[in-house]
This record gives structure tokens, sequence and C-alpha cells, in this order.
């Protein structure tokens, strides 16, 4: 197992490669879904979005490293934190806005909600709520891609929590069964932000070494800095490709922190100190790319305030096309429940 | 055209018709392949589709059903097999938080072409885990369809459209009927579902039942005849949709009816069409709706007891002649 910790890399004058040219659209994205997840718990304050609400923040690096280098018909699942993937796979952040505001413009018509975000055009396969419920789903459809004969990959981003369930092992193993003949295509991305809700990781299994556990299911695996994009991205794009060439699954679990509480409705967040997430916070996702862009001359102060200011822009635009559409018709009750 | 065949092979030829005829059907579940199947429904499909299609799964309901509706989503029509239903409780939650709400909640955007089978009901003397009839649990839920097949032409006809659907099936089997045997028509006999069938025309009362208790209710229709009671017997074949239309029809004629099922009488199928009765013929209704039940308690080993705990042909008779005042 090669488990790999870094810190970004900050090269004050290093020339520009191709991954951080290639990144400058993904600090990009990260600000919008930074800024949309600001707006969304405002929104939530002022009683515009209602039921759960979970905020990505401090996560961003995770998702954004992955389907920067997923192929556009590949395809990605995950549990209710998933505001974040939809935007970084290209799901217009209206659509998403709309959805949390309950509107018919919505992802999933208003049908679902925070935790049930899906863009299966782009890929995307939700957007789950049980915790771990969607890790049997996800190995399901990368056998069902080998299947098919094609050369197409899943990624199942999951939580920590999610590592203690039923929901976990059984498919994981059938997975690494399937792995030995070539049909299971699949990258099992942990996103270890240390908490199940409150539950810290050493309070809920005894084996604190998350990647370790797809060990006994035959599936290769490390651990990445889930804070610092690129890193996330080269292990990612390596990760891909073998998948793609083996069809067989591998997992990372990616060491990341989350910035909002559980929920935006948690007022209280007595498992952890305000200390410990300040110490995050200079670990930023957000701050640690910019740090490496601008150490490579490819972001200034101005570029920095003009990014910010349009992803501001971008989400403003988005609750007020969220606030602005239509509530779903009564007639949309009954439907999609079967097929018509 | 029609052959006599058996519940077991009319489940076999449906299969392996549908698996010929369609490349995205794909079977999985516990010993459907070396083993040849716990009821030998799948013996020889290893060796005639390849493991790729007859995955034989660990023993992780959870797990297989899972990523057998995550199959679904992607296109293929995987086929479950559940070594007995009672198993299923440990994927409850894929089949109920899942299967049976991704269209909705995915507003449309997925679908989940998948069917899940294998034995519902009592065996004999298997005991509180593994007798149990769970169709009213699953019929409850919205998005899911809930098959219930009396007889080899149900099988045929039910299987083929749940097989050619697009949405979630549990398909109700019964051990004690695996060699039955039956007509089965020939070519395209795909039944819809939500449309009963009578199988028996009678004037004086409506027995409406399921599953092996059709069985149950023809015999007790035969023996009633012979008292100079005419019972109609309409067997469902589905629960989800039901098909509340025929009971009532034929209650608007009887006037009178019983409802049979093998399950715990608190909140069971019976008491669902017990009030679909109340609510559309309440005014035609002679005697108050009669339900046969199995006993309210978890199914014991002992046979003497456990032949206590389960409906039998004289209860349909004796609950048929309350409804007309006899005694």
């Amino acid at each position: 197992m090669a488990t790999k910790r870094g810190e970004a890399k900050v090269r004050p004058g290093a020339p520009a490669d191709a991954d951080l040219t290639a990144a400058l659209p993904w600090y990009r994205l990260m600000l919008v879904a930074r800024r949309f997840e600001e707006e969304a718990e405002r929104a939530f304050r002022r009683g515009k979005i209602g039921g759960y609400l979970h905020l990505y923040s401090g996560q961003e690096a995770v998702a954004a490293g992955f389907l920067a280098v997923l192929r556009p018909d590949d395809i990605f699942f995950t549990a209710y934190r998933d505001h974040a993937h939809a935007i970084f796979r290209g799901t217009p952040a209206e659509a998403v806005m709309a959805e949390l505001f309950g509107r018919q413009t919505g992802a999933v018509k208003g049908k679902g909600g925070s935790m049930h975000i899906f863009d299966v055009g782009r890929g995307f396969y939700g957007g789950y709520g049980i915790v771990g419920g969607h890790i049997p789903l996800a190995t399901g459809a990368a056998y069902a891609l080998r299947y098919q004969g094609t050369d197409r990959i899943c990624l199942c981003f999951l939580g920590d929590g999610a590592m203690n369930s039923g929901s976990f092992h059984e498919p994981v193993n059938m997975a690494g069964l399937w792995g030995r003949d070539g049909m299971c295509p699949i990258v099992y991305i942990v996103e270890n932000n240390r908490y199940a809700m409150g539950t810290a990781v050493d309070r809920s299994t005894a084996v604190t070494d998350l990647a370790s556990k797809f060990g006994i299911h035959g599936i290769a695996h490390e651990r990445v800095d889930g804070q610092d994009f690129l890193e996330v991205q080269r292990a990612a794009r390596r990760i891909t490709a073998q998948v793609r060439e083996t069809g067989r699954p591998y997992a990372v679990e990616a060491v990341t922190y989350r910035f909002a509480a559980h929920g935006a409705a948690d007022l209280f967040q007595p498992y952890r100190t305000k200390e410990e997430v300040e110490a995050w916070k200079a670990r930023d996702p957000i701050l640690l790319l910019e740090q490496a862009l601008r150490a490579a001359g490819l972001l200034d102060d101005e570029r920095v305030e003009e990014l910010r200011r349009e992803a501001e822009e971008v989400v403003a635009a988005a609750v007020r096309y969220a606030e602005e559409s239509p509530e779903p018709p009564p007639e949309e009750l009954t439907r999609d429940v079967y097929a018509p | 055209m029609a052959a006599v065949t058996t519940y077991r092979e009319a489940l076999r030829a449906t299969l392996m018709e549908e698996m010929d005829r369609n490349p995205a059907v794909v079977l999985l579940g516990e010993d459907i392949g070396v083993y040849q199947g716990t009821f030998r429904i799948t013996a020889d499909f290893l060796s005639r589709y390849g493991p790729r299609r007859v995955i034989d799964t660990p023993i992780s309901e959870l797990g297989f059903i899972g990523a057998a509706i995550g199959m679904a989503m992607l296109g293929l029509r995987p086929v479950v097999e559940v070594m007995t239903w009672n198993f299923s409780l440990l994927a409850a939650d894929q089949i109920l938080n899942n299967a049976a709400k991704l269209r909705y909640f995915s507003g449309g955007q997925v679908e989940v072409p998948l069917v899940i089978r294998g034995p519902n009901g009592a065996g004999v003397q298997l005991s509180a885990q593994h007798s149990q009839s769970l169709e009213a649990l699953y019929a409850h839920f919205p998005g899911l369809l809930v098959a219930v097949p009396a007889t080899p032409a149900d099988v045929r006809g039910l299987l083929l459209t749940a097989l050619r659907g697009r949405d979630p099936v549990i398909f109700l089997e019964n051990a004690a009927l695996y060699g039955v045997k039956g007509e089965v028509p020939e070519g395209d006999a795909a039944l819809p579902f939500g449309q009963a069938e009578v199988m028996r025309y009678g004037r004086d009362v409506t027995v409406v039942a399921y599953s092996r208790m059709v069985h149950l209710a023809l015999a007790a229709a035969e023996q009633l005849a012979r008292e100079g009671v005419e019972a109609e017997v309409i067997n469902l074949r589905t629960l989800r949709p039901l098909d509340g239309e025929t009971v009532i029809r034929s209650v608007r004629r009887t006037h009178r009816a019983v409802v049979v099922q093998e399950q715990w009488k608190p909140f069971g199928a019976a008491a669902e069409i017990a009030a679909i009765i109340s609510e559309e013929a309440f005014d035609l209704l002679d005697a108050p709706v009669e339900r046969v039940t199995g006993a309210d308690v978890p199914m014991p080993y002992a046979r003497n007891l456990e032949l206590l705990a389960l409906p039998h042909e004289q209860d349909i008779v004796t609950a048929a002649r309350r409804t007309l005042y006899r005694q």
C-alpha cells in the first residue's frame, strides 16, 4: 500500500506545468462551489430551503480532483453532501439551487431536494440520503459498464461514517470478487472528513487506517491529502487510468475536513473545538490551490478578485433563478412513481 | 395451443426464453449457479449462460440486491433470486429506499427494471424465521409492483411482463407450488399486471385469494358446491396494482365476500381488500366481509402447531357459510 501525505507544493518562481494550467478552471469551480454553499446556508436561515442541508465546504479538492480527470461518459455516485459534485460536473448552479428551493426547474424537479441531486445526462447517478446505501448501487453499476463491453468507469464517493455499515462491506467484498475477472471498474473515494456527524473516526472504528479496510476485500488502496487539489488530481489520473485498463476496483482515502457543521441546522458542535476548525482552515483547499497558482504566476490579486466576483455573480444568478422559478405543479405529485 | 407444465418448469422456461432473447438479462443469487439453485429453478443455467450472466453471490442480500439495482439503473435487466423472501429483509433498505423510490427522487431520470423472485410463505416445519409471508410489507410501498402467481400460466404470464417492464417487481413464488401442474399457453402469453382472473364462477359468495391460497379456495369451492353453495373464486395475480374492479364486480352479484391470505391478520392484504369492498360496495353487502388468515403468532416448529397456524380449506368453507348465515 502506498500511503502518501503531502503538503501543497508551493514553489515560488516555479514554471507553470500542464497540471497547474489545467487547474485554473478548477480553482474557479471550487470558488463557485464554496460560494454556492455559503449562499445555500444563508437561504436555509431565511427559510427558503427546507429539510436537511449538508455543505461540502472544506472538502472541495476531493471531488474536484477526481471529477477533473473523469471522462464525459464515465459515471459517479455520492451520498447526500452532493451539491459541489454536480457543479463540478457541469450541472448548472441554477438547477442545483432551484432543487434546494423545491422548484419545478430543480435538478430533479423539486422531488428530491438537497440530498438527491441527479444529472444522469452528465453521468451523475445521485445523491443518496441513507449512509452507505449507494455503495451497492455504484458497485453493480460498475459491473454493468463492463458487462456492456465498454471501458467506462464508475466513481463512488462515500464518507468515513459509511465504512462501518454492512452497506460498505457487502458490496466492497463483491467488488473484490468481480475485480478478479476484470468486471468491476470502480474507484471508491472515501471522503474522510473525520466525523460521522458528531462521532470522530477513532470513536467509531478500532482501525482508523480507513484505506486499509479495503485490503481485507482484496482491493488496492492508498491515502491522499484531500486538501491538495493537485495531489488528488495526480492520484486520480493514475488510478482512473489503471481501473479503466484492468477493470479492477481501487480505493482512495482522501483525508479532508468539513468546515461547516454536519447539517446546516446544527447550531452546536460539541464534538470538536473552534481551534481545531480554525487550524484546518489554514489548509483550506481553495487557499492551497490559490497559493500554488500564484507561485506559478498563474494568479495575482487582481485575477483572484475577478474570479471571486465572478463566482458571486454565478451564485447570485442561481439564487435569483431559484426564487423566480415556479413551484412544481400539483400534477407532479403522482408522476414518476411508475413508468408512464 | 397450450402445454401442461409445472410451476417450476414455467419459471425456468420463461427465464430461459427471456435470457435467450435479451442479453441484458442477468441472474444473481446465492447458490444459483454451481449448486444449481436451492429449488433447482436455475439448474443448468450456469453452463448455458456462463458466470457473467449467472452470478453466484456471497451471502450478502443487501450487497447483491443493491448491486442489482445499480445494474438495472445502467440498463441491465437483473433477476435476483432470494433463497426465500425471509432473507430479503436483510436488503430492506435497498428495496424500499432505493429500488422503490429511485425513479421518483431522481425526478424520472433513472429507472429500475429489476425482478426479485423466490419463495414466499410457509414451507413445512421451517419455524419462525423461514415461514413468513411478506406481501403486505412490499405492497405497502409505492414504486414497487407485487406479483403473486398461483398457477404455471400465472408464472409465465406475469414473469414475462415483469421482465419486459420498467419498474421493480417483487415476484412472490410459493415453494409448495413448484410441483403444481397446469396449462400454459404458448407464444407471447404476457399477462398485464392488475388483472385478476375469475377461476370459478358462482353466484352465492366471492372468495378472493392469491398465490397458494387460490388452490385452497378452489378446493373449498368444490366442497361448498356439494352443499349447494356456488362460490366465485378470484385469483388476484398481483397485489400492486390491485384489481379491485374485478372483486367489486363479483361482489355486486354475490353480495358476500371472503378474503384469504396466509400472512398474519393485522394490516394484511385481506384488510386492504375488505376496505376496498366496504368503500365501493358497502350498500351491496349482505354480510360483513370475512377474513381467513394465518394465526397471529410467529410460526411454530411442531407440525400440529404449524397446521393450526396456517389457513385451511375448511376455514374458507366455514367463513363462506358465515357470510350466508349458515352453520
